[in-house]
């Protein structure tokens, strides 16, 4: 057979993928504001205990490996190959810091006693309790896409190495980008919900 | 390109069975990526399952034959009626049409060589699989088998120690491949029409699969993310879903239906999309309303989307909330009636042929129709208090997905065999095949209509012996309908073992699938067709005389 290469097409496909991504945390945005509506007071108080300076700087981490993700492309389609692969070992360096700081903040929270079903959450008023149940399901499904998003980041930096992506064929990185761009936009999301709103 | 791509004839006469690639035997099979084989593994895989799921039917049925007959315990009448709705609706009817015939057809009937994606494709095949498996698995291990009912409602899914889980997993495995399914069709669809292709020359079957496709990648990730809570729910205790810990299982249902309501439209669209082929083939004369066709099944997509409360109004959710959902339900009926009119009048002053797939596709309007008029009926607030999880609501889904989806599915495979096989079956006896279905169908199921009316509600394991007579009716329609679906297989199986060569176009259609040759070459096109007419314009094309 021969092989084919679709740029437009392969794009077309990723875009709807995304869109799918966004109804799966959709479901968990719903159930968010639902409960938020019903118990304001206890999302409050709960939201109140979050690291914020965790938070944040998280938010930093996430957002300038967008950037590295965004200049890695770039470079790329210029036939900066080098400097391409530099920009992406940044981005999944970032990605991995992402997810330490953030194992430090459950260890911290789990710590405390504060994870679902422990005796000192269960002892909390119920909009507690499900203000942590969204905190861990959702932070911990965006957690996953970024183990993902990390997996094939590293498999387009093999890619690379071996020159099966280049500056002619680069719509791999280029929807690479594209997802981990969407990781980075759900949790610019998660941040202000979880961590700002008081 | 896959656009206009020129191939060395070698691969474009040998049909794609015989077709040599890079694996033999059953690799040749199970690691293809041609369109045309994912589409027959469906096809074989979706058969085997069907078949599962028939049979437990038939063991439910057997078991309400008599008021305390007790052929099973109560626990055993659970988990059958359960895993016959998971299987039927999550393996066999959801995927059977967009995955076995839009795999096979959109393609060829778009002038491409190939979908958009074919390693995800075969991806979308082996995810199919691997979820199929895990829900067998679930029935073995664990607590056994799940005896939620399809729809695995909150809080007893949490509580039952059943394997819900695993079972649940299976399912969230199966929406990935659905996804990747739905994504590939829109791509397809967007990306490799042959030149001339235009959106309005497309055959309506393919309207119907891209308005389906655009539902399959909306909806299923809403249910892939409420399956995943049901599990962290179970394992860690969340609380999201749990009224002990302030979660709300009305929100569940909210959630479950804001996927399971359009996938009912999952089930039928495509199906109305093989009815929009087989009419004017069949009637000799181009379709009636090709816009208006082609847009309600946009407008069934969209609006369908937005009624899945209409499955909550006794849940005690709010009356506002009860009153849109009925509106908005009444709403998607018209763009269904739409439909239903245009296929009337394309039968007006048409020169009908009453062949196979002609009997299926008129059975279809028939039975849509009843279907549809009850989903009405039951759709209204105050009459839905009174119908609310009765057997009326079983006969009216069960008229709308096999009385729709089913004979839509018998129309398609009866239409499209002597393409996806090169060989023709026996047009009479698929007509005793059809006649059998047909009065086992309606034996079987209209006694549920009166049934759900008398107040007999759904899924309880025994009944009063006043509504003994319909049950026992039913019971013997189940008998019928079984002796058609085999009678009507085994005929197809006799086609395939001992057939008449079919010709390239035995039904005289003006779609592209019909002007290459039978069964189509691994390719599909030697040269990338070039389209200048619209796919009913039959001209002086005619069915062949068998």
């Amino acid at each position: 057979m021969e092989s084919h290469q679709d740029d437009t097409g392969s794009k077309i496909g990723m875009w709807l993928f995304l869109l799918s991504e966004i109804l799966l945390f959709g479901g968990l945005f719903i159930l968010y504001s639902s409960y938020r509506y019903k118990n304001p007071a206890d999302f409050h108080l709960a939201a109140w205990e979050l690291n914020r300076a965790l938070g944040t700087l998280n938010t930093l981490i996430l957002i300038t490996s967008s950037l590295f993700m965004a200049l890695s492309i770039y470079f790329l389609r210029k036939g900066g190959r080098n400097l391409s692969m530099l920009f992406l070992c940044a981005t999944i360096f970032l990605g991995l810091l992402f997810l330490g700081v953030k194992y430090v903040e459950w260890t911290a929270k789990i710590g405390h006693g504060l994870y679902p079903n422990s005796l000192r959450l269960l002892g909390r008023s119920k909009g507690e309790i499900l203000f942590y149940g969204l905190y861990y399901s959702t932070t911990g499904l965006h957690g996953l896409h970024v183990l993902v998003g990390l997996l094939i980041l590293s498999v387009m930096l093999v890619l690379m190495m071996k020159g099966k992506v280049n500056e002619n064929r680069f719509i791999p990185l280029e929807n690479t980008g594209l997802y981990w761009h969407l990781v980075d936009i759900i949790w610019i999301f998660l941040f202000p919900l979880f961590y700002l709103i008081p | 390109m896959a656009k206009n791509g020129v191939l060395e004839p070698a691969h474009s006469i040998t049909s794609f069975y015989k077709y040599q690639g890079k694996y033999h035997g059953t690799f040749a099979w199970i690691l293809s990526t041609d369109h045309k084989r994912i589409g027959l593994l469906y096809l074989f895989s979706i058969l085997l399952f069907f078949s599962v799921a028939v049979f437990f039917g038939f063991l439910m049925r057997l078991k309400l034959i008599a008021p305390g007959f007790a052929l099973m315990k109560p626990q055993m009448y659970n988990a059958i009626f359960t895993l016959h709705g998971i299987i039927q609706i999550f393996l066999v009817v959801i995927p059977a049409i967009p995955a076995i015939f839009g795999n096979f057809f959109l393609p060829i009937q778009i002038g491409a060589r190939d979908m958009a994606f074919p390693r995800v494709n075969l991806l979308s095949w082996w995810l199919y699989a691997s979820g199929a498996i895990i829900v067998f698995l679930s029935l073995f291990t664990g607590g056994g088998p799940v005896d939620t009912g399809w729809t695995f409602y909150a809080p007893y899914s949490l509580r039952t120690t059943v394997n819900v889980p695993l079972a649940v997993f299976g399912v969230f495995v199966l929406g990935m491949s659905s996804i990747l399914t739905g994504v590939n069709l829109v791509t397809t669809t967007h990306w490799l029409r042959a030149p001339g292709m235009s959106w309005f020359r497309l055959p309506l079957f393919v309207w119907g699969i891209y308005a389906t496709a655009w539902v399959q990648i909306l909806a299923t990730p809403v249910i892939a993310i409420t399956l995943v809570l049901i599990m962290i729910e179970r394992y860690f205790g969340v609380g999201v879903f749990d009224p002990a810990k302030g979660g709300d299982p009305i929100l569940y249902q909210h959630l479950f239906w804001i996927y399971s309501h359009p996938a009912v439209y999952i089930i039928i669209l495509p199906a109305m999309g093989v009815i929009s082929e087989v009419i004017p083939v069949f009637a000799r004369k181009n379709i009636y309303g090709y816009k208006a066709i082609a847009f309600s099944s946009i407008a069934i997509a969209s609006v369908g989307s937005l009624v899945w409360g209409h499955h909550m109004f006794v849940s005690g959710q709010s009356d506002l909330a009860s009153v849109i959902f009925s509106l908005l339900t009444f709403l998607v009926a018209v763009p269904s009636a739409i439909k239903v009119f245009n296929w009337v009048a394309t039968l007006y002053k048409g020169s009908i042929e009453l062949k196979p797939p002609m009997l299926f596709a008129l059975t279809f309007i028939f039975l849509f129709s009843i279907g549809g008029l009850t989903g009405l009926i039951q759709g209204a607030l105050a009459v839905n208090m009174h119908l609310h999880d009765t057997y009326w609501v079983v006969g009216h889904f069960h008229y709308i997905i096999f009385g729709g989806m089913g004979f839509g599915f018998l129309a398609a495979i009866h239409y499209w065999f002597p393409k996806m096989f090169g060989k023709m079956y026996n047009w009479k006896r698929a007509a005793w095949g059809w006649l059998i279905l047909f009065i086992g169908f309606n034996v079987l199921y209209f006694p549920m209509l009166i049934l759900g009316w008398e107040g007999m509600p759904r899924r309880y394991y025994d009944y009063p012996p006043q509504f003994h007579t319909l049950h026992l009716i039913s019971t013997i329609g189940s008998w019928i309908l079984i002796a058609g679906l085999i009678w009507i297989f085994f005929n197809l199986f006799q086609a395939l073992r001992k057939g008449e060569r079919a010709g390239d176009n035995p039904w005289g259609g003006a779609t592209l699938e019909w002007q290459i040759p039978s069964p189509p070459p691994m390719e599909n096109f030697e040269k990338i067709p070039t389209v200048e007419k619209g796919p009913y314009e039959f001209g002086s094309l005619r069915i062949e005389k068998l």
